[in-house]
């Protein structure tokens, strides 16, 4: 530790602190643009200037390493002077455009210029102006407002790794743009709007369409992917107008996905508003005591073991915990939350969740990665991963993953088979010796293959002999996709007392062992709709999307940000969304749906609230109650060590980033996201 | 740098898109990395040039010596503006800061040789000289003088003012 005296006030600070973190030590705000805690230290704004004893010149704190008995001074009049002058050089070429900037209202530029600043020009000559550049289909730029801070270019090279952008020429003549023509192909790109100080870099889709200032804001989280991040969703006139992100060091830091950020658009297209029923071959619209009726006939009419139910990638953990007892109430056994055919254990936590917890990253030493996309699984995981390699250090060892992820890595193939041999196991036991923090991230996506159960037990196996399991230090992790799927297999939405698993229901659906397939907001439940041809589908769900039209009856429920619903990220950590908009129609809350069937049939379900439903489910089980459950699970080790894979090649690239969900299927955003970055990829790629 | 410079003596003299990518493939590191240099540096010309690449120092030395009298001159002759190659693609004209020959003021760097001690005369004789494909003297184009000595007769060589 150190002591330096700001503004006759001593502090102490680490070593290695600069002059700003100094002051900010000292409760003293230093006017910037440039720096960013995230990102590199670039000194290039020069608005941070503070007056420091025995150096002639004002000195950038930003760049500046504190040293001890230093004597700075933020207060003088010869820094309020060179803040003056700074603030007017960057102005020069700025336009004053507020009243029609969406960054007014929220703009640094602004803001700072207010307090640090003159309110005169002296500036006589022409301004400059700067060509727009084509940063995609989710990026507006005004480059003449750009005051060349670039923290977007240190972004996309640190934080994205996909170093897209760049400062061209110099002088006057300077500009931001991107590598090549067609904008920014990164799943991150959406933070360096937030990161833009001024506003040379705004939200497409947002743009004109609501002042800063008029918004209603909503602490949320996300559920485009399994990470949880969190978010602050913007209403205006009932509609959701745009999300950001909201700092959580532990899971997100600041950083938003894209689809995370844009596919709110989604939310209002394809809506279900009321339910329907399926008479001669066509769906009409009905009401809810007549679904209600035909659905309560067709379970009176079939056995309990022909119902099966599939839940989905958003549904919420209540309506699985609810669905389960009244499933459980009428005897039916085949339930499954796994509809990607996951074949992930679900008898012990430690099997499904990223038991390592996403904040260790920033610790970690050595990694293997197999069987899964993090780029675009997990977009800002994998940004973190990139972090951690970036600051040295990192080796990391991989198992059919895509080429493209944004940091180096040593490939052991895309054939899973290798896993099995004694050799590659040798080598995964010799990579891990000595590591202090060892991390195994084994993903759902290679889980959902046929072997997937045993792929499982020899990561595992793997995982204790090459001692990833410590006593404070878990290592393996599983990491998958889907926003729902730790929430639905900690309270249990999964086969019981023989009951069958998604695979199995497949089968029995072709088989027409099944005759009743209930379908909780489960898009994405692949299979041929041959196979579904005189089975019973009862769609629940908020948007007509894949199943809806093959659907007997659909009830239409709310979408995340219409009800306060729990989910559940990889690490176990329960968080709640929010209430911001209102309900479509006649839809409910899809609990509410199991709710008001149980109460026609068997009555198990006792609560009536969704206060008295989160009570039973917390005393049903108290791992929710905690933040992290991740770190109160207790491993159960895997014996069987003798266990062969058949040869099969996978490298489980995610071709669609943006359309993963129903959500983002019906969403304008992402649809143009894919007509112009996936295929203008797809054109390069060819050419090269 | 030192692959941007080779690449442009490969190229004829300025640096194609594709010559960036390769360098960036050479040393690993992203084409916009290497785009950020090339356009930084105005010693790097991101278009093609003529056969001679004038590069014509107007700084403060050779401004004081008549380079601007000079560059006009050049101008009208070969009947280009600045940044533009002749219509025979024989000659680029280029306005550039010192390039380190204030002794031997004014000067022009063709290519990679220094004209030095330049008036109206030799410079019309020089180019004519290159466009025609003669060989031309490097370095002074003062008879008497080598290199950056002092000038011998000091007064008699109406070129030296004072």
């Amino acid at each position: 530790m150190i002591k330096v005296k700001v503004n006759n006030k001593v502090v102490e600070v680490p070593e290695g602190a600069t002059v700003m973190q100094a002051c900010e030590a000292a409760g003293e705000e230093i006017p910037r643009f440039c720096y960013h805690e995230k990102l590199s230290i670039a000194g290039n704004c020069r608005m941070c200037l503070v007056d420091i004893e025995r150096s002639p010149k004002p000195v950038a704190s930003c760049a500046m390493p504190a040293a001890n008995e230093m004597v700075i001074k933020t207060n003088t009049e010869k820094v309020e002077k060179a803040r003056k002058g700074v603030m007017e050089f960057l102005l020069i070429n700025h336009p004053l455009d507020c009243p029609i900037c969406d960054q007014g209202g929220e703009c640094d530029l602004q803001d700072q210029s207010l307090y640090f600043g003159k309110s005169t020009s002296r500036y006589q000559d022409s301004k400059r102006a700067v060509d727009e550049k084509n940063f995609g289909p989710l990026i507006k730029t005004v480059m003449t407002r750009c005051i060349h801070c670039t923290r977007c270019v240190r972004f996309m090279d640190e934080i994205a790794g996909t170093h897209e952008l760049g400062a061209i020429n110099r002088g006057e003549g300077m500009e931001i743009t991107s590598a090549i023509e067609g904008g920014i192909t990164s799943e991150l790109s959406g933070n360096i709007i937030d990161l833009c100080p001024v506003g040379a870099l705004t939200s497409k889709p947002y743009a004109f369409t609501a002042r800063s200032w008029e918004l209603n804001h909503f602490d949320s989280i996300d559920v485009s992917d399994a990470i949880g991040s969190n978010v602050r969703i913007d209403e205006f006139n009932g509609e959701i107008k745009r999300i950001l992100p909201r700092e959580n060091e532990e899971i997100n830091q600041e950083w938003l996905s894209d689809k995370a950020r844009f596919f709110y658009d989604g939310l209002k297209n394809q809506r279900l508003d009321k339910p329907f029923v399926k008479k001669n071959n066509k769906l009409l619209s009905s009401d809810w005591n007549k679904a209600l009726d035909i659905i309560i006939k067709k379970i009176n009419d079939n056995s309990s073991s022909e119902i099966a139910a599939i839940s989905g990638a958003l549904t919420d953990t209540e309506t699985m915990y609810t669905a389960k007892e009244f499933f459980k109430g009428i005897g039916v056994k085949n339930i499954d939350c796994r509809f990607n055919l996951s074949q992930v254990p679900f008898s012990n936590p430690n099997d499904w969740l990223f038991n390592s917890g996403i904040e260790n990253i920033d610790v970690i030493d050595k990694l293997l990665i197999i069987g899964c996309d993090p780029r675009r699984e997990a977009a800002v995981l994998n940004s973190r991963i990139r972090q951690r390699w970036l600051t040295g250090g990192l080796d990391i060892l991989t198992i059919s993953t895509p080429e493209d992820l944004t940091y180096k890595f040593n490939s052991l193939g895309n054939d899973i088979s290798i896993l099995s041999d004694l050799n590659t196991q040798i080598k995964i036991k010799s990579f891990f010796k000595n590591a202090n923090f060892p991390m195994i991230i084994l993903g759902d996506s290679i889980l959902s293959t046929s072997q997937g159960n045993k792929i499982h037990k020899i990561v595992k196996n793997i995982s204790q002999e090459a001692n990833l399991i410590r006593k404070n230090w878990n290592g393996f992790n599983v990491l998958n996709k889907y926003a729902s799927r730790v929430g639905g297999l900690s309270v249990g939405f999964v086969p019981y007392e023989g009951g069958l698993c998604s695979v199995e229901i497949k089968k029995a659906l072709k088989s027409k062992k099944i005759k009743v397939l209930f379908l909780i907001e489960a898009d994405d439940f692949i299979i041929n709709n041959n196979d579904l041809k005189d089975v019973f589908i009862i769609y629940i769900g908020h948007h007509g999307d894949r199943f809806a039209g093959n659907s007997d009856v659909i009830l239409p429920t709310s979408a995340f940000t219409e009800k306060k619903s729990l989910y559940l990220n990889i690490e176990g950590r329960a968080q709640f969304t929010k209430t911001i908009t209102s309900k479509p129609g006649v839809a409910v809350d899809s609990w509410k749906v199991f709710k008001a069937l149980d109460q026609k049939l068997s009555s198990v379900i006792k609560y009536n609230t969704h206060e008295g439903l989160l009570k039973q489910m917390f005393d049903d089980y108290p791992l929710l109650r905690n933040q992290n459950y991740a770190e109160k699970s207790k491993w159960e080790a895997e014996k069987n060590n003798k266990i062969k894979l058949a040869s099969e090649i996978n490298d489980f690239l995610v071709k669609n980033f943006y359309q993963t969900c129903c959500i983002s299927r019906s969403s304008e955003n992402m649809a143009n996201c894919v007509k112009e970055i996936l295929e203008i990829k797809k054109v390069n790629n060819g050419n090269i | 740098m030192p692959l941007l410079d080779l690449a442009m003596r490969q190229c004829k003299g300025w640096i194609p898109e594709s010559a960036m990518k390769e360098v960036g493939k050479i040393i690993d590191i992203p084409f916009i990395k290497v785009y950020e240099v090339a356009t930084f540096y105005s010693m790097f010309n991101l278009k093609p040039i003529g056969k001679y690449f004038i590069q014509f120092c107007t700084t403060t030395p050779c401004w004081l010596k008549g380079s601007d009298d000079l560059l006009e001159l050049c101008k009208s002759y070969l009947n280009v503006g600045l940044n533009e190659t002749t219509e025979d693609g024989n000659f680029t004209l280029k306005e550039v800061e010192c390039l380190g020959a204030c002794v031997n003021a004014p000067m022009v760097q063709i290519n990679d040789d220094y004209f030095e001690d330049l008036d109206e005369e030799s410079l019309i004789k020089l180019l004519d000289n290159l466009r025609n494909g003669n060989k031309v003297k490097i370095g002074s184009q003062l008879k008497e003088r080598k290199c950056s000595e002092p000038i011998k007769i000091v007064g008699k060589n109406k070129n030296v003012k004072r």
